[in-house]
């Protein structure tokens, strides 16, 4: 598996730049393009997310992993403004995130998906492509009412989106409605809509979840892609063939900690991992005999 | 039975002023409810607006008729605010629950007796027009028009502003829902997080969606107050927002034709049905083998229940009304 991957120059970049790093939770990145420390939120009495400090790398590949309910979509929502931490402080892109609501993050520079698919289904998926532009004259509703006022506008951001579109081989499905896609496609149309918003950090929930394998290498290609495009790409995923063929540093959670950091191939390795994701007895048959593998 | 007569009526009723009324107060509630996806069911509540709006000037204030408008305007304006900034945060459904509770607490507000120096009590206000009818070019004492559609001189000129402002306003709804700030009311009835994601301000363009709704209901409320000469606080209950909600789902909900032909067909149907009704019931009441089936008292009930029966067949087996999108519709389900 790991013979077989190719990497590009801004794979190898990447990886260089994370090479110093000590695989230990919570270390210190050489360029950080987003930290947080010590987030932590509370559900009645549970802990969803108790992060003392976590860094993702500037143009690096990022994956968190962890299993059923360690908090890594909480730990999303939490830093894209979508709910409010107990305490803690982030910073993106040296700006400071704390109180900063939901839509004004994805106008700083990042933008994220969800694990459900939110395609809005009965629009057009150019129609859905069109909305993710941000700084939209036509959105004001003085202006709305005087087409001359925005129609140039759009006709930029509608060749923007013809592009996208293409680079994400939905262009055959533009004039649909985005209720008619396949689950797949629907994952493709919600990212490539988040590019739309001219973003540095692409934040993506479980991408893979409900796409076949046929489109799931070119969902890898894509989010390559992003990287090659010069964005910072951070996604929560459970598909772990996925993970070691994109990530250049993955970061594992479990009950709402961080408990291992490090790249795919130490990960695959890290026993605290494998516990985690299997508990202790790992390995060993239930019923007492050696597994075949 | 003179059916001829019956088809007169409900002709010239499809163009009539309740029609035209109501299409004003569909096209707002289609901006909010059909567009944006907020429940609001208290629109009868910024008709209110509207009508004391023009008739406390007119009452009070010994100033143009004119100036009923910006006061009007500015109590649509607080009671979005009023209602909008505690709820639109929250998910549709306490909207609804919120608006429909508003639109009762103002009727009960303006009825009261505490305050019946302002608007009137129960009796509301009265003889307020003066001014609009002096701006009609035509002679009130004429009839005007020809056979089914014939109108006396003021009721001509009410009908010919209210369909002139239904006129505006539909072009008006079209041409903003077709621009990006529609779009936005659009994918916010769709999934408000998604929008959220891409940077656009819900909260914002939510109260936007309910003050411009509420705006044209105002307008209703208005042309609603000027035909009848008067504002009784009871003509804006509940009831009101419900029939004129049952009329924009009828022309088919998030298009502007919809809101327009939807309220003409309702009230089409209305007048129809109340006319037969009573041509039947003209010389006693109905009864087959002795038992009575129909008094001429038990119309009007009668009337709504096979109104209601109609809508519950046209819900069945046309959900998305008369111009609503059939593909849409079927999209929900997934």
């Amino acid at each position: 598996m790991v013979a077989d991957r190719v990497y590009t120059e801004t794979a190898q970049r990447a990886r260089a730049a994370l090479a110093g790093v000590q695989p230990a939770p919570g270390v210190a990145k050489p360029d950080p393009i987003l930290l947080a420390d010590k987030v932590k939120k509370n559900f009645g009495g549970v802990t969803a997310v108790d992060v003392d400090h976590i860094e993702v790398q500037r143009g690096s590949i990022t994956a968190l992993i962890g299993p059923n309910g360690a908090g890594k979509t909480t730990l999303f929502n939490l830093l894209t403004g979508f709910d409010t931490p107990d305490t803690g402080e982030w910073r993106f892109d040296g700006r400071s995130l704390a109180k900063v609501v939901a839509h004004k993050t994805a106008s700083m520079g990042m933008v994220r998906t969800f694990q459900l698919t939110k395609s809005l289904t009965k629009m057009s998926v150019i129609e859905n492509m069109k909305l993710g532009a941000t700084h939209q004259v036509g959105e004001r509703w003085w202006n709305g009412l005087f087409p001359f006022r925005w129609k140039a506008q759009e006709k930029l951001i509608e060749q923007r989106a013809d592009q996208l579109l293409q680079r994400f081989k939905l262009d055959h499905m533009r004039n649909e409605y985005a209720g008619t896609l396949s689950g797949g496609q629907r994952k493709l149309l919600e990212m490539s809509r988040a590019l739309m918003t001219n973003p540095r950090l692409v934040m993506l929930d479980e991408p893979m979840a409900g796409v076949n394998p046929a489109l799931k290498q070119s969902l890898n290609e894509h989010i390559r892609g992003l990287r090659d495009d010069g964005m910072t790409v951070l996604f929560v995923e459970h598909d772990m063939d996925m993970v070691h063929d994109v990530s250049d540093w993955v970061i594992v959670m479990a009950e709402g900690r961080i408990i291992a950091e490090g790249t795919p191939e130490a990960i695959a390795a890290n026993p605290a991992v494998i516990e985690a994701y299997l508990g202790a007895h790992q390995g060993k048959s239930l019923l007492g005999e050696e597994t075949p593998s | 039975m003179d059916w001829l007569k019956i088809l007169e009526n409900t002709v010239s009723s499809l163009v009539g002023i309740d029609a035209a009324y109501f299409a004003l107060a569909a096209l707002g509630l289609n901006i909010q409810f059909g567009y944006t996806g907020l429940l609001n069911f208290g629109q009868a509540a910024f008709m209110a607006c509207g009508a004391y709006g023009i008739g406390m000037t007119a009452q009070y204030f010994d100033v143009s008729m004119w100036y009923g408008i910006p006061i009007a305007l500015a109590f649509v304006v607080i009671l979005s605010l009023l209602v909008g900034i505690p709820t639109l945060r929250l998910r549709a459904d306490y909207l609804a629950i919120v608006t429909i509770a508003t639109a009762e607490i103002v009727r009960l507000f303006v009825r009261s007796v505490r305050f019946k120096r302002f608007f009137g009590g129960s009796d509301g206000i009265n003889s307020f027009s003066t001014q609009f009818r002096d701006l009609s070019p035509f002679d009130p004492s004429k009839q005007y028009g020809f056979r089914p559609f014939q109108y006396s001189g003021y009721t001509f000129w009410t009908l010919i502003v209210a369909w002139c402002l239904v006129g505006i306003f539909g072009v008006v709804v079209f041409y903003l829902m077709r621009s990006p700030w529609g779009r936005v009311l659009k994918a916010i009835r769709e999934d408000e997080d998604a929008v959220r994601s891409l940077g656009k301000n819900v909260y914002s363009y939510k109260m936007q969606a309910l003050v411009m709704g509420g705006v044209i209901g105002m307008f209703s409320g208005m042309v609603f107050a000027l035909d009848r000469g008067s504002v009784q606080p009871d003509n804006y209950s509940r009831d009101v927002t419900f029939y004129v909600l049952t009329a924009l789902v009828l022309g088919g909900v998030a298009k502007v034709s919809g809101s327009i032909v939807g309220p003409m067909i309702f009230w089409g149907l209305y007048v129809f049905s109340d006319n037969t009704l009573r041509e039947l019931t003209r010389d006693g009441g109905i009864s087959v083998f002795g038992v009575g089936l129909l008094q001429k008292s038990q119309v009007g009930p009668v009337n709504y229940m096979l109104i209601g029966i109609g809508l519950m067949l046209l819900m069945t087996f046309r959900p998305q009304g008369i111009f609503g999108n059939r593909k849409e519709m079927a999209l929900d389900g997934r």
